[in-house]
């Protein structure tokens, strides 16, 4: 099959869905000729035209609340927000708009939007363009939430997410859109809240999303050499989250590592070491949980720094080790 | 309904762009002729001669890896210098990220300014006497924390000025109005500038609002609003002064559009201007420059000379040398410095964490 970049599996999800529905229409800021921050959208205005892609004054909650509106009466907006910190900006209309309109018009109105955005560190982009939000949407009721890992993952949950009458946040990770997967040429979707197992084990149980995932892979691969079998899961979708998968593998393994990238206080890997102490997965646990993710500073502006302020392959093999007593 | 289309038509045209040096460097509007020695008319050309050179270095520096972090400044000299020429040392700057000549002429040493765009903490360690906020990153905030400052000194009595820039994509943000709306609602000695440079990265100012001028925005918050010639150091400079005397004497705040350029990438960080400007449209612009017409005017005035200008090149050439070596002082970043600057004093549950790198750096 042939390859392709994660940032192509975004661009051709949007295309293929674009060409069939002409209610599909982009929003954000500098994504007509120059392509996107990250060339994402380059060559859609040229396929689609400006009224279809739509290069935005520089004003996020503008952006958000056109979504919210143009959505709300008929249109399937995809709004891009050069870089996931500037959700802030646009938290009104997602946060106490877009999330509970259906609920508060007793499920007449609908708000299907896809907020797509950039998100993680490690591309020098420092303290106000690097971080990882995702546990704050997380939160909100009335809205679904995608992290995917990889290009194949990308296409079909962005289809599932065009696709879906409800508000999704799609994060894209920043230091993924070059790596590359096989994906399909034809259209596919991924339902939202279906996890992935990455790699099947039988010691150890990581569950590991966007850019963490190939780093748990790397630690899997060297703990392989020692003898220590990893199972990764990958949720994909934290709302809804597939409890389930990740149950049944704690299950199996009887050990739990949660890595993110986002800060680790009032990240969602609480959430998801919560879910497994409720769970009939306790009772199997053969060690206490553990959770990584970032420290509890901004991101540095300063390559070293700012790989030490999120998990990396030496602290996931390590994590593991210790739920071994290893 | 003839009479909105008039509203709208006469708002719009009492807009016109102000301007008291032409493109010959010839005087074409005596009577707004700022009063400034002829030092002072020194001094202006030795800025920005020393920050066009201060641009060329950074490029140079920034592409062999020795600066981090930059926005290129040459085009837009007399906005950004001319404006600035009109404040006190004890205003208070609101720069955006392309704003740093701003700052390092209000004082912030040279070595400071590279050390924060490096992402050095101590390049955000500003010396106590410069009062000004670190280049905003964050597009328009810097609007709405103007008005806060203004207040801040208005109910301090203080004879002071907070002033702000952003550029025209800025001009779309809700914290652009807001920050114009609040500060005018009390009155409060701001000024918000506006440096219209043509682009928001690779988004064309006509894009970004169907409004003819953004001065005219001044309108709906009940201020004042002009638009000036930004290639025009002495009109940027009038223009400033005057909204500089109606904010100390009470009568509120203004908003300044200045007309410019940016002749470079918009940042060093992988921008290619051809994608979305044309060279025609460069040149056009590269015609109105800053530098050229103020030195034709004075040397009309026998003010300035070649060997002038080229002690500035050299002494700014000094300073920039000297300034990287400083940077290049500055002690490592740690882990554990970053942990300490969170709070002011450490909460229980970052010690553990800064115990934690405490071990490993000791390493
Ligand atoms: C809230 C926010 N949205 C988007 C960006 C990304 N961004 C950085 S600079 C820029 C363009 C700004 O253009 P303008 O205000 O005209 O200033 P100029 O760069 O031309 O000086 C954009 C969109 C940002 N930094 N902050
Ligand atoms: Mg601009």
């Amino acid at each position: 099959m042939r390859e392709l970049t994660y940032l192509e599996a975004v661009r051709e999800a949007m295309s293929l869905e674009m060409r069939k529905n002409d209610d599909v229409f982009l929003m954000g800021e500098d994504i007509g000729v120059y392509g996107g921050a990250f060339g994402v959208t380059r060559g859609m205005i040229e396929e689609f035209g400006p009224e279809r892609i739509r290069n935005t004054p520089i004003s996020e909650a503008g952006i958000a609340g056109a979504a919210v509106g143009s959505a709300l009466t008929g249109m399937r907006p995809i709004m891009e927000l050069q870089f996931s910190d500037f959700i802030t900006i646009a938290l009104d209309q997602i946060v106490n708009q877009a999330a509970k309109l259906r609920y508060m018009y007793g499920g007449k109105g609908k708000v299907p939007m896809v907020v797509r955005t950039p998100s993680g560190s490690g591309t020098g982009a420092a303290a106000q363009h690097s971080q990882s939000l995702e546990a704050w949407v997380a939160h909100i009721p009335g809205l679904k939430v995608v992290q995917p890992s990889t290009a194949y993952d990308v296409k079909g949950l962005l289809k599932a997410a065009m696709d879906d009458d409800n508000p999704v946040i799609f994060y894209e990770h920043k230091l993924l859109y070059k790596t590359s997967s096989e994906v399909p040429e034809e259209e596919y979707s991924i339902p939202l809240g279906k996890a992935d197992i990455k790699r099947e084990g039988t010691d150890v149980t990581i569950v590991a999303s966007a850019i963490m995932v190939h780093k748990a892979l790397e630690a899997a691969a060297e703990l392989e050499k020692e003898g220590i079998s990893v199972e990764i899961v990958d949720p994909r979708t934290l709302v809804p989250l597939d409890t389930e998968t990740i149950i049944q593998s704690v299950t199996k393994t009887g050990r739990l590592v949660v890595v993110h990238e986002a800060v680790k206080r009032g990240g969602f890997g609480g959430e998801i070491a919560s879910m497994i102490a409720e769970s009939e997965a306790f009772d199997y646990l053969d060690a206490p949980i553990k959770r990584l993710g970032g420290i509890s500073a901004p991101i540095p502006y300063n390559p070293e720094l700012e790989k030490a302020a999120v998990p990396q392959v030496p602290d996931i093999i390590n994590a593991v080790k210790e739920t071994l007593n290893k | 309904m003839t009479i909105l289309k008039h509203v709208l038509e006469s708002v719009e045209n009492q807009f016109e762009t102000f301007q008291i040096l032409n493109e010959d460097g010839k005087i074409v509007n005596k009577a707004d002729m700022p009063e400034l020695s002829d030092e002072e008319l020194k001094e202006l050309m030795r800025r920005m001669v020393y920050t066009r050179v201060l641009d060329q270095r950074s490029i140079a520096l920034n592409r062999q890896g020795r600066l981090g972090f930059y926005a290129p400044t040459a085009g837009q000299e007399a906005s950004q210098l001319g404006s600035h020429f009109a404040l006190e040392k004890e205003d208070y700057l609101l720069p955006g990220y392309r704003d740093v000549p701003q700052l390092i002429w209000q004082g912030l040493p040279l070595h400071q300014a590279f050390l924060w765009s490096r992402g050095h903490f101590a390049g955000g360690q500003f010396p106590e006497d410069v009062r000004a906020l670190f280049p905003q990153i964050i597009i328009g905030a810097q609007y709405v924390q103007a008005a806060g400052v203004a207040l801040g000194i208005k109910k301090r009595g203080k004879q002071a000025v907070a002033v702000t820039w952003t550029g025209d994509g800025g001009t779309s943000q809700g914290d652009f109005y807001e920050g114009m709306n609040f500060a005018g609602a009390y009155k409060a000695p701001a000024i918000f500038i506006a440096q219209n440079n043509g682009f928001a990265i690779s988004v064309p100012r006509e894009k970004q609002s169907s409004a003819k001028t953004l001065a005219q925005k001044a309108i709906a918050a009940g201020i004042e609003g002009i638009q000036v010639d930004g290639m025009d150091v002495l009109a940027v400079y009038a223009a400033t002064k005057h909204a500089r005397n109606r904010a100390i004497n009470g009568e509120g705040p203004t908003l300044i559009e200045t007309l410019t350029y940016r002749y470079g990438p918009h940042t060093m960080s992988g921008d290619d201007p051809t994608r979305y400007r044309s060279d025609e449209l460069n040149s056009e612009w590269e015609k109105k420059d800053p530098l050229i017409r103020f030195r034709k005017f004075l040397e009309g005035k026998k003010l300035w000379s070649e060997e002038e200008e080229a002690k500035v090149i050299e002494d700014a050439k000094n300073d920039i040398k000297e300034a990287i070596k400083k940077a290049d002082q500055a002690p490592k970043q740690k882990v554990t410095d970053l942990i300490g600057f969170m709070y002011e004093e450490l909460p229980v549950n970052l010690q553990a964490q800064m115990e934690e790198y405490q071990a490993k750096e000791s390493k």
